[in-house]
Order: structure tokens, then sequence, then C-alpha cells
């Protein structure tokens, strides 16, 4: 008798107050889309609406059959498995959101759709940027951190539901960003193009991830924070951080999608720049390291090279990242001494760059068989070679004079593609495939055939489109300094437009390329998910055998 | 109020900054390269191999 009681009655807190809020949100959008003269807002109005309505029902639901019961002696490996889904659907889209924009180069008068504006490049432009960065990198290092935080802390994720909501949330986010993007609203940041509602709706999504994730590891059961969650927290802090700063505005009203920037001229410039650059070092880089000190170790079955070192590089990067972004705004108006600040700070984090990679890299000692017995090592192995190089070419290309050259030309393109595809497209490709089989408890993945072919794929196609930027950069940086010997302009500026086209083309063919990996990975990921699982083959962890210790070949 | 010119909030910043961040730095070197701190990190370098794949904490 006392079961037909407890159902409602005593479902845990966080999900009745997620529960409570999501109703409110949910009239308070109907509300204000109703009321709004903005014909973009109520577009917007009409998806929060939708988002809060179905997240309503899909509760209420859940309440009544008594779902969302959390139990401590388990992990909250649901929200991974969500992570890891949401990671390779927003990698198709963002990935073939830029091969399109890279034909819209290639070949203008075919992909160029006069009546179809919100398929402009100027609108496609951020949902690339935002996809491949935000929705797939982000969702990414959501999962990831999840995971990592729980199995190095010992401890269920803190929270109970709102882990979910950090999860929904961050989806509604992209969606919002995605469809302003195409609808044509603005804020005209690099990276931070949404509008100030939806910066909003993502710093409230933020500070709860912060929260879970200061949660999991306040519960933790080993004594010492793992140095990949030092990571990941520098990443959300810092994020949050510079989000919240860079988006400072002012609506024009309260119902109106547009805002003005509380900042204005070279101040703005600077603004953006210090988050635009530390959207690389936190987000790209310090997020994306995290991944390589737990994945590469547990693949290679290998302790970390130097544990000293892995500190060491944490506090010299984010010391040192967060100076680097005034190199964005050399010759400018910006004054002389601040940017010389930015190079000297960017050239002296070649060092902790470089310190991270040779510790990833060195991981592998006493495993390096295995580069060539599993694709998988060999993609995080190109993953952090990539990284290397990255990390060398930014502090080269922030140098005065080689920007005087490189800045505004393709190879600054080029540049962020060797990090983005080689660097973080890789590592996130490599973790996904170790933890896919660990979510769905299968023994393998499919087909590791496949694996090795993706590999192959995605690295020659960032090796062309790498190629054929740093080509057309260096060709367009040298057109537009020339002069005729009367002083004038030798090129006009599509004259240097003209000039790229073979490369255009053959950066367009990589990118499909790393598309067409992406797709080759998601049909083998697919597959795996649905191979017949390892029966209670895992055995628990209080019973489990340690590890052997393994000697670390420092 | 006269003493609270550009100049002197800049100079504080500038090198009490550079100051306060490089003890900060130095106590983070300090603190890796401690020798009672080697047996742990020896230990936290194996952490990612434990086999916890399983859902059970």
């Amino acid at each position: 008798m006392t079961q037909l009681t407890t159902t409602a009655d005593d479902a845990p807190f966080s999900v009745l107050l997620i529960y409570t809020l999501t109703g409110m949100a949910a009239l308070a959008s109907v509300l204000m889309t109703a009321l709004s003269p903005d014909p973009l807002f109520r577009l917007h109005g009409w998806i929060f609406t939708g988002a809060f309505t179905v997240a309503f029902l899909v509760m209420s639901a859940g309440l009544g059959h008594d779902r969302f019961r959390s139990d401590e002696s388990r992990y909250e490996d649901g929200v991974v498995r969500a992570g890891v889904i949401a990671t390779m659907v927003w990698a198709i889209v963002g990935l073939g959101a830029g091969v399109l924009i890279a034909a819209q180069l290639s070949w203008p008068n075919q992909f160029y759709f006069p009546e179809y504006g919100f398929l402009n490049f100027g609108r496609l432009r951020p949902l690339h940027t935002s996809g491949v960065i935000f929705a797939f990198g982000g969702n990414a290092l959501i999962a990831t951190s999840f995971y990592v935080v729980q199995r190095t802390c010992k401890a269920r994720l803190a929270g109970g539901l709102w882990p979910w909501f950090v999860f929904w949330g961050y989806q509604l986010f992209i969606v919002l960003a995605a469809t302003g993007y195409v609808a044509g609203i603005t804020q005209s940041r690099e990276y931070a193009e949404p509008e100030w509602y939806v910066d909003l709706w993502l710093t409230i999504v933020w500070v709860a991830y912060l929260l879970v994730f200061l949660g999991t590891l306040w519960k933790r059961k080993e004594p010492h924070i793992y140095v990949a969650n030092w990571f990941y927290l520098s990443f959300i802090v810092t994020i949050a951080l510079l989000h919240v700063v860079n988006n400072l505005a002012m609506p024009v009203g309260l119902l109106e999608t547009r805002s003005y920037s509380a900042f204005a001229g070279v101040q703005d410039a600077l603004t953006q720049w210090w988050y635009g650059h530390n959207a690389v070092g936190f987000f790209l880089t310090a997020g994306f390291l995290a991944m390589m000190y737990y994945f590469v170790p547990k693949r290679a079955e290998r302790p970390v090279y130097s544990y000293r070192l892995s500190i060491v590089h944490f506090w010299s990067l984010i010391f040192i990242y967060i100076w680097a972004g005034p190199h964005h705004l050399h010759y400018t108006a910006l004054p002389q001494w601040a940017q010389t600040l930015g190079m000297t700070f960017s050239i002296m984090l070649w060092m902790p760059s470089w310190g991270g990679m040779i510790n990833g890299l060195m991981t592998l000692s006493g495993a390096w068989d295995k580069l060539r017995t599993d694709p998988v090592i060999r993609m995080m192995v190109v993953a952090m070679a990539f990284y290397g190089m990255a990390t060398f070419e930014g502090p080269l290309m922030s140098i005065r004079a080689v920007n005087s050259l490189s800045h505004y030309t393709d190879w600054t393109i080029g540049h962020v593609h060797s990090g983005a595809l080689g660097w973080n497209g890789l590592i996130t490709f490599a973790a996904v495939y170790c933890l896919v089989p660990w979510l769905w408890k299968k023994e393998r993945l499919y087909s590791l055939k496949l694996v090795e072919w993706h590999f192959w794929i995605a690295t020659s196609g960032i090796l062309l489109y790498i190629a054929a930027m740093w080509v057309s950069g260096i060709m367009e940086g040298l057109m537009w300094r020339e002069y005729t010997p009367q002083g004038f302009l030798a090129n006009s500026f599509v004259e240097t437009v003209a000039a790229k086209h073979i490369e255009n083309v053959i950066r367009t063919i990589g990118g499909l390329l790393f598309l067409s990996g992406a797709v080759i990975m998601t049909y083998n990921l697919w597959r795996t998910i649905r191979m017949p699982g390892t029966a209670q083959a895992e055995l628990p962890a209080t019973s489990a055998a340690p590890a052997p210790a393994l000697q670390a070949a420092e | 109020m006269s003493g609270l010119t550009y100049e002197t909030v800049a100079r504080f910043a500038q090198q009490g900054g550079t100051l306060y961040f490089a003890l900060i730095f130095a106590a983070a070197v300090a603190y890796a390269l401690w020798p009672q701190h080697k047996e742990a990190f020896q230990r936290l370098a194996q952490l990612p191999l434990e086999k916890d794949e399983s859902e059970d904490v």
C-alpha cells in the first residue's frame, strides 16, 4: 500500500526544482513571444516555448513513473552517452556547413543562392564556426569532462538531474545560436555572435555546469584532484568569465533581439580579442588537453610521462595564455606596447605548449608498438603532433613582421584549421572511439579497419587543407603589398580572390575528406552500439584486481 | 587624491602584478618539484589506468 503514495512525493529536490523552473520558463516564454513586436524575437520565443514545454511534459511523464532517481553507487553515464551522440551529430552539421561555404568560395556562381538569403556566406560562416567549436567541441568537452571527473574522483556526478539540465540547456543554446545566424540575428562579435538573451541563457547553463563539476570534485573519494580535472575546471571557469565580460551589452528593449555592446572603439576590439583568443586558449586548448591527459594514458595503458611536468604545464599555460589576445590587433589603433605585450606572451606560450605536447607524446614510451596496431593511438599521436605544429605556427604568426604578411589572409585560416581539425578534431574522435565501447558495454569497436580508413582520410584532408591555405595565404599577402613603379597598388582585391581559385578547390576537397571521415566514424559507432553487449563481463570496481603499477617513463 | 595618477596606478599594476604572478608561479613550480610529493604524483600518473569502465562507483 505504501508503494502507491511514494511516486511524486519524494522525488529528488533537484528534479522538482528543475520541473518547477521549466514550467515557469515555459509560461514566461509564451508571454514574451506574444508581447514582442520583433518578428525575429518571436521566432526565438517560439523555440524557447517549444523547448520548455516539451521538457515540462517529458518531466511530468517521468515524475509520474518515478524515473529520476539517482543511485549514488552508480556513475551517471546516461548523460555522457547523450553527449557522445550530440558530439557526432553536430560534427556532421558543423563540418557540412564548412564544406558548403568552402564550395561557395570555390564556385560562387553555382553555390550562391540569391533567392535564399539565409544560405548566404555571411550567415553560414558563423554557423560553421560555432557549429564546430561550440556544438561539436563543446559537447565533446562536456561529455568527456562528465566521464573523466566521475572516474578520477570515484564519485557520481553531483546535482541529481542538473547534469541533464546542462546537456539539454546547452543543446537549446546551440539551436538558438544556429537558427539566429541563418535568420540574421547577430551581434557581430567573433565566436560570440548570439544576442543578449541567448548569452543570458548560456550563462545560466554554464553556471549549472560549473556547479555540477565543482560538486563532483567536492564529493571525490580520491584525495588528489587529477590533472585532467584541473584543465577542465580552468576551461569552465575561464569561459564563464570571458563570456560574461565580452557580452556585456544593453538591449534595445526587453522584447527585442538587438543590443549594443558596453564597449566601443579600441577597447571593444581588445575585449573581443581578449575573449576570442582565450576561447582558443581555454575552450580549444585547456579543455582538450584535459582529454589528452585522461584518454592517452588510458588507451596506451601507460602512466602519464611526467606528472610533475603536467603541473608546470598547467600553471604556465594558464598564466601566459590570457595575455596573448592583442596579437590579433597588430597595426591597429591599439597602443604599440599592448601589441608587443601580446606578441611577447604569444612567443612565451610556445614553451608550455610544447612541454604539454612532449608530455602527451612521451606517455607512449614503452607502447610505441601500438602506433602500428591501434589506429586510435595513431589518431592521438597525430593530434598531438598537430597541436605541436599549430602552437609553433601561432607564436611565429604573432610576430609583428610576420603578421604584416599573414594577417587577414588564408594563412590564418589554415593555421586555425591545423589546430581545429588536426588537434581538436582528431583528439575528440580518438576519445569518442575509446568512450563508445565503454559506455555501451561492448568488447571492442565494430571495425578497426574503418577507424584506419577514417584516420587516413581525415589526415589527408587536413594536409590538403592547410597546404592549400599556406599557398593561397602567402600569395594573397604578397599580392596585397605589391606596388607598381608609380606607387599604386598592383592588384585589385578581386584579382587576389580570383588567383586563389585552385587553392579554394583543394581546400573544399580537404574539408570534404574530413567530413567523409566523420561520416564513416558515425557509421562505425552506430554499428558498435548495435553489436551484442558484453554480458556482465565487467567486474565491479571493488573486486577488480589493482592495476600493476607501471613505472612512468620520465 | 593627488597621488592617484595614471602613472602610479599603472606602475602599481605592472610591478605589483609581475611580482604577484611570479610568486604564485614559483609556488606552483615548487609544489610540482617538492621531493615529498613524488610518491603521490607517481600514484596519480597511474590514475587513468584503473579499470573502471563499469557503471559501479
